[in-house]
């Protein structure tokens, strides 16, 4: 049957379920679609809940059979949430997942969200909003240029690189042609540029992709480049280069076969050592060729310490987008279990070997920061193209070493050099346009919770929380602001995105009192030099928060945050206060007045502002897209909330398996579930 | 009561002491009866190290040439390295310790000796009574009374003298009734839950036998507690398998034929050995510096701990849902009825009534549900993790309370009056105390041994220092906290684990800062409040 296009429609006498969000009962109301939500409008009149989507957080639609109550669609979202939907007519589900299948899968980043988002203001201020984070403002709070770095104009109009950004910081004795011809060297031009300098060490964290090596290609320009990364660095006489890529496998990529052959012919050449002169020959013809065919097979590979002098090779293991990938997806699974033991989850943690990559990237940062900070030593740091798991290591290693990455603006700043700017695939690895799959990896969401874990091993040295991260995370799948959108800088400027989209950093800051640590100790030594953090593995935990929507909207948990930033507040106030009365006793000393009883004001809660919802996205939506109204809800967590009492079981099902003389059920073999309903609230 | 005849060589200069967190020192150390003592050289008197050797679990001795190094490790996971010079003073020391780390007799222990300079015995020991506690209780002495038939530990030897029972059953028929349950641990009240009037119940497992034998005595206490109601649930700790089973060494649980009314419910938790080999396994995962993430997720599974914690929080939620939310009365019990019992009527008072949620209230609960109730300390708790010697009766049943308080704390860090820096001294105290209120196994034993007029109260001295033992966030609240006990949010307790790791001192200077906060906003309300008055003064 031919497809109708769905958009502008509605379908009625819908129900919608939330699992993933706790909603045991699904909620009957009206679907909308419209170019960019997918809404859903609760009919109860008391309430009317809205419900919005937006296409670019759909990953996938899944359409189930027909069952006599109706159609049903499982919308599954790139924040991990998933929303069921029962349609009455199976004609009208059809079309809506047809139409959905094709509106989550945009072709073109003009049917990107961020193209028609329009928050209410002008282009002044839109202009303005593109520069909130100021990277030149960075490199000079950091202290660059100077005597040792200086910037470059080698890759103006993205000449000699196309992926990175205009603006570079090399070593000052960094020629031009030294820099053109270390680039050529260099997996996609991108040679060895600066990422960050330590003030304090003068040592730096320096950035670029792979060495074009294969087996015995080397190049002069790159061996001066980084014998000038290493001069830039007065107190050293060595670099240390950082291959974050698990050894073995590179040596295995280099072609397992290929040192097999080796192998024979090196045997063949003793054996033939001792013959003729022709043989010689035709000998030293075969292993030049099959030297030359490895270099063009391979043509990459990792820096040959015997080329280049005084540097010294640090190999760590992370794995590689697929990997990771698939690691990822195994996470989000064990999150879904409904009921697993503490066995099946557990295993399920071990099986995935996503905590173990966390840990490896955090150990990729913490040789970075050890290296800069302690011994003084630069690093130079590449995976195979130097925009993944390049930007992680040196993205961690900056938050490790300077505390003001550890604030809101400064993790700002942080994702605008490390990721943003040098070129890390955005609208691939996060899939914003219709694309091959095997490009997708959470590469930034791991960093994003390497930060989470550190935040949780430093409860006081991070001033943005939990909620900031979460938000960040979704902004980057959403689409619904410029920033994240494209490859690297020079397609964001063909795109002329500046000039059509607006920056996602000055909205997430105006939203800044929701995401601050009242934790956070701006003044607190030892976690506000460089961060030493734990690696071992028992430090490690899931990060719930991101990866099980189940428990965080859970009946509203107390919690400490809010409670000491009310606290926080409460002090402010009463410190302005106190100041207040003192100055104005010190003005009426000696008069007689009668004094008004100042009430102590009575602790409470902060909440949210509730965000308004109407039929078009609203304009000041953050944090949790996918909702509009309801997200915001559930963050309010009023005291008395009836809700905080969770059912540990429906009592009807309590009843039912209460006795075991009856010898129907062995309730000692259910799985004890306190907090878990067993019932499974299904649509039909 | 000779203990210098176990201490051969009392002083030894030029130790060297490492122990975690701190820097290495070196000085002279000294063994006496009841205590190693380190002083670093030269300091003053500043650094110390004062370790009761009741808290050491195991000792290790390592000799080389003419010295030696003795690997102690601590009750509370704390694990010290002394070098000491002179093979023979090495092994004299070890000697010591080992020895004087395990004395058999009570009255020899260190809670018979201690007397601090600011403190006098006083009559009172301990927090309540239970005469004090039923009297208090108003409400309950319409169906309730305090029985005494136990005023001489004839009935049983392992509750308390006075017991709470349903009013209509008398002394007679409790003292038939007793023959009936292992130990002679009847059925008696332990929680009344004022919304609705129904009851908590604990006993040990009726002994029912190979044939089947019932009761009469133990029926009428029963359907006593459901009087008025339409039924009431029995959770059984035990497998129905492992009741079923129980049978044979004759034991059992209640008959569908003879408690009609009632309702069983099975819920299996570990007990005895095998917990307490859980815990050896996840203190030994937890020293494993292979830095291997599938090793340690896979070590941490193996052990079975939090397993254990969930097992425990969620049949707790069980039995607080069939009072709270049915609404009907629950007899608990396992097999003897002093372990697992105790650990699940704790949790769900917990979770249901906020007088229990206060430092006090908390720690009187304890003092009535494991203190008084017979939980049997001195076997349970005789050695933890690291000990060499072979598991007899000893099972952390009470460190996995703590555990599941805990998870509690964290998940309701609210709802809860006192502080994780308390659950981290009941885990030390209970192994090796100052105070005598974990001494022995019953009331009966404490008595006879004069416990509580020789020794200090532990639940008093901790009141006295509430400022550290209170949380600061605390905010009074009348709900229940049901805890949720997906894996997802349950944790490692790092806090008791990972105690001696410099990583758990950033949680703890998080903890310092909230206190912190709070008491800082207090001080500046008062300071507002004061300067508002001041004037008012100056006026009139």
């Amino acid at each position: 049957m031919p497809i109708r296009n769905k958009i502008g429609e509605m379908v009625e006498n819908v129900r919608l379920l939330e699992r993933s969000c706790g909603q045991r009962k699904p909620s009957v109301g009206t679907l909308y679609l419209s170019a960019t939500h997918t809404i859903f409008v609760e009919n109860n009149p008391e309430t009317r809940k809205e419900t919005w989507v937006p296409h670019s957080m759909v990953s996938g639609v899944e359409r189930l059979p027909p069952s006599p109550t109706g159609s049903q669609l499982i919308l599954r979202c790139k924040d991990f949430r998933v929303i069921l939907v029962l349609i009455p007519q199976e004609r009208d589900c059809v079309d809506i997942h047809a139409s959905l299948a094709r509106l989550s899968r945009p072709e073109k980043y003009s049917e990107l969200y961020c193209l028609s988002f329009n928050p209410n203001v002008n282009k002044e201020q839109r202009e303005e909003s593109w520069a909130f984070v100021d990277l030149a403002a960075d490199y000079r709070r950091m202290g660059v240029p100077n005597n040792l770095w200086v910037t470059t104009a080698a890759n103006s109009e993205y000449r000699v690189c196309d992926t990175y950004p205009s603006e570079l910081f090399v070593p000052k004795s960094a020629t031009p042609a030294v820099i053109v011809g270390s680039s050529r060297f260099r997996s996609r031009g991108r040679f060895p540029v600066l990422s960050y300098f330590h003030q304090d060490t003068l040592a730096a964290v320096c950035r670029c992709s792979q060495p074009l090596s294969g087996f015995s290609g080397r190049c002069q320009e790159d061996e001066m480049m980084l014998q000038a990364v290493m001069k830039s660095n007065p107190g050293s006489d060595y670099i240390y280069v950082v291959d974050t890529r698990p050894k073995t496998v590179l040596c295995a990529s280099l072609g397992k076969e290929y040192s097999e052959v080796m192998e024979t012919a090196m045997k063949l050449v003793n054996y033939l050592r001792s013959s003729s002169a022709l043989q010689h020959c035709l000998l030293r013809a075969f292993l030049n060729e099959l030297n030359a065919m490895a270099n063009r097979a391979a043509g990459k590979g990792y820096e040959n310490e015997d080329h280049y002098t005084n540097i010294k090779l640090q190999f760590i293991g992370i794995e590689n987008i697929h990997v990771m990938r698939s690691s990822q997806q195994k996470i989000v699974d064990v999150g879904e279990m409904r009921s697993p033991s503490m066995t099946d989850f557990l295993f399920g943690l071990e099986n995935s070997g996503w905590l173990k990559h966390i840990k490896a990237i955090l150990d990729a940062g913490v040789f970075i920061a050890r290296a800069v900070a302690d011994e003084g030593i630069s690093v130079l740091v590449h995976c195979s193209d130097g925009w993944d798991r390049t930007a992680q290591a040196c993205s961690v290693a900056s938050l490790l070493l300077d505390p003001y990455y550890r604030t809101i603006r400064g993790l700002m700043v942080l994702i605008e050099r490390d990721w943003v700017s040098f070129g890390h695939k955005f609208s691939h690895r996060y899939a914003h346009l219709d694309g091959d799959p095997k490009e997708v990896s959470p590469v930034l969401d791991q960093f994003l919770e390497c930060a989470w874990q550190l935040s949780e091993q430093f409860p006081c040295a991070f001033e943005f929380n939990e909620r900031f991260l979460i938000a960040v995370h979704s902004h980057i799948y959403s689409c619904q602001y410029g920033t994240f959108l494209g490859n690297c800088e020079k397609e964001r400027r063909d795109l002329r995105l500046r000039e059509h989209s607006h920056s996602v950093w000055p909205q997430l800051w105006k939203e800044r009192s929701q995401f601050t640590n009242p934790l956070y100790q701006t003044d607190l030594s030892p976690s506000q030099g460089v961060l030493r953090p734990n690696t071992s593995p028992y430090c490690f935990k899931l990060w719930k928060g991101l990866y099980n929507h189940t428990e965080k909207s859970m009946p509203p948990r107390q919690s400490p945050a809010d409670f000491l930033s009310t606290v926080r507040e409460e002090s402010k106030q009463l410190e302005e206060e106190l100041t207040n009365q003192q100055e104005r006793l010190t003005a009426l000393t000696g008069k007689p007045i009668t004094w008004e009883k100042v009430a102590v004001p009575r602790r409470r809660r902060r909440t949210d502002c509730q965000k308004h919802g109407g039929p078009d996205p609203p304009a000041t939506t953050h944090g949790r897209l996918i909702s509009g109204p309801d997200g915001q809800t559930d963050r309010k967590a009023p005291r008395k909330d009836p809700a905080l009492t969770l059912p540990l079981r429906d009592t009807d099902d309590f009843s039912a398996c209460s006795d075991l003389e009856s010898g129907v059920a062995d309730l000692s073999s259910r799985s004890s579930s306190g907090g878990d309903d067993n019932k499974e609230a299904e649509l039909e | 009561m000779e203990f210098s005849e176990h201490i051969r060589t009392a002083n030894v200069e030029d130790v060297e002491l490492r122990q975690p967190l701190q820097p290495a020192g070196r000085g002279t150390l000294c063994i006496t009866g009841h205590h190693l003592l380190f002083s670093v050289r030269g300091d003053g008197g500043g650094r110390q190290l004062l370790l009761l050797l009741r808290s050491v679990d195991a000792v290790e001795k390592r000799t080389s040439g003419s010295s030696g190094t003795i690997t102690i490790k601590c009750k509370d996971l704390r694990v010290l390295q002394l070098d000491i010079p002179g093979m023979e003073q090495c092994l004299n020391i070890a000697h010591s310790i080992e020895t004087l780390s395990c004395l058999d007799r009570v009255s020899d222990m260190f809670p018979f000796f201690y007397r601090p300079v600011d403190l006098r015995l006083q009559g009172c020991w301990g927090l309540s009574s239970p005469e004090g506690h039923f009297s208090q209780a108003q409400e309950l002495h319409q169906k309730w009374r305090l029985s005494s038939v136990n005023k001489d530990y004839l009935v049983c030897p392992s509750y308390p003298p006075a017991l709470i029972v349903p009013a209509c059953i008398d002394d007679k028929t409790l003292r038939k009734l007793a023959k009936f349950r292992q130990g002679g641990r009847f059925p008696v009240l332990c929680y009344y839950h004022r919304k609705n009037g129904m009851a908590i119940v604990r006993s040990s497992q009726p002994l029912m036998g190979a044939n089947r034998k019932c009761c009469t005595e133990d029926e009428q206490l029963l359907e006593a507690v459901i009087e008025g109601s339409d039924k009431g649930y029995i959770i059984d700790t035990r497998s129905s398998q492992q009741a079923q089973q129980a049978r044979m060494t004759g034991g059992g649980f209640e008959s569908k034929s003879c408690y009609g009314r009632w309702k069983r419910l099975h819920r299996q938790m570990e007990r005895g050995k095998a917990l307490q080999e859980s815990l050896i396994k996840l203190v030994e995962a937890c020293g494993d510096e292979s830095h291997n993430m599938d090793r340690w997720l896979s070590k941490l599974e193996n052990s079975k701990w939090l397993s254990h914690v969930q097992t425990a929080l969620s049949t707790a939620g069980l039995l607080a849902e069939c009072v709270e939310r049915d609404g009907h009365s629950v007899l608990v019990h396992g097999s003897e009825g002093t372990d697992c019992s105790l650990l699940i009527s704790t949790l769900a008072q917990l979770i249901m009534d906020p007088r229990c949620r206060t430092l006090e209230g908390f720690l009187t609960l304890l003092e009535r549900e494991w203190v008084q109730a017979g939980h049997p300390f001195q076997q349970r708790c005789a050695h933890s993790a690291y000990s060499h010697a072979r598991v007899q009766q000893e099972s952390p049943v009470f460190l996995l309370l703590l555990d599941c308080v805990w998870q509690l704390w964290r998940q309701f860090p609210l709802a809860l009056g006192f502080s994780e820096a308390l659950l981290l001294r009941l885990a030390s105290e209970v192994y090796a105390s100052d105070y005598g209120t974990f001494l022995c196994n019953s009331d009966q034993e404490r008595c006879l041994l004069g416990v509580k007029e020789k020794t200090y109260c532990l639940f008093q001295a901790l009141l006295r220092d509430r400022d550290l033992y209170s949380n600061p966030l605390y905010e009074p609240t009348e709900l229940a906290i049901w805890p949720s006990v997906h894996p997802q949010s349950l944790q490692l307790w790092r806090g008791f684990f990972l105690r001696w790791t410099p990583q758990v001192r950033q949680l703890e200077e998080a903890q310092e800062e909230i206190r912190h906060m709070v008491m800082e906003c207090a001080r500046l309300a008062l300071s507002v409040r004061d300067t508002a008055a001041r004037p008012s003064e100056n006026s009139s």
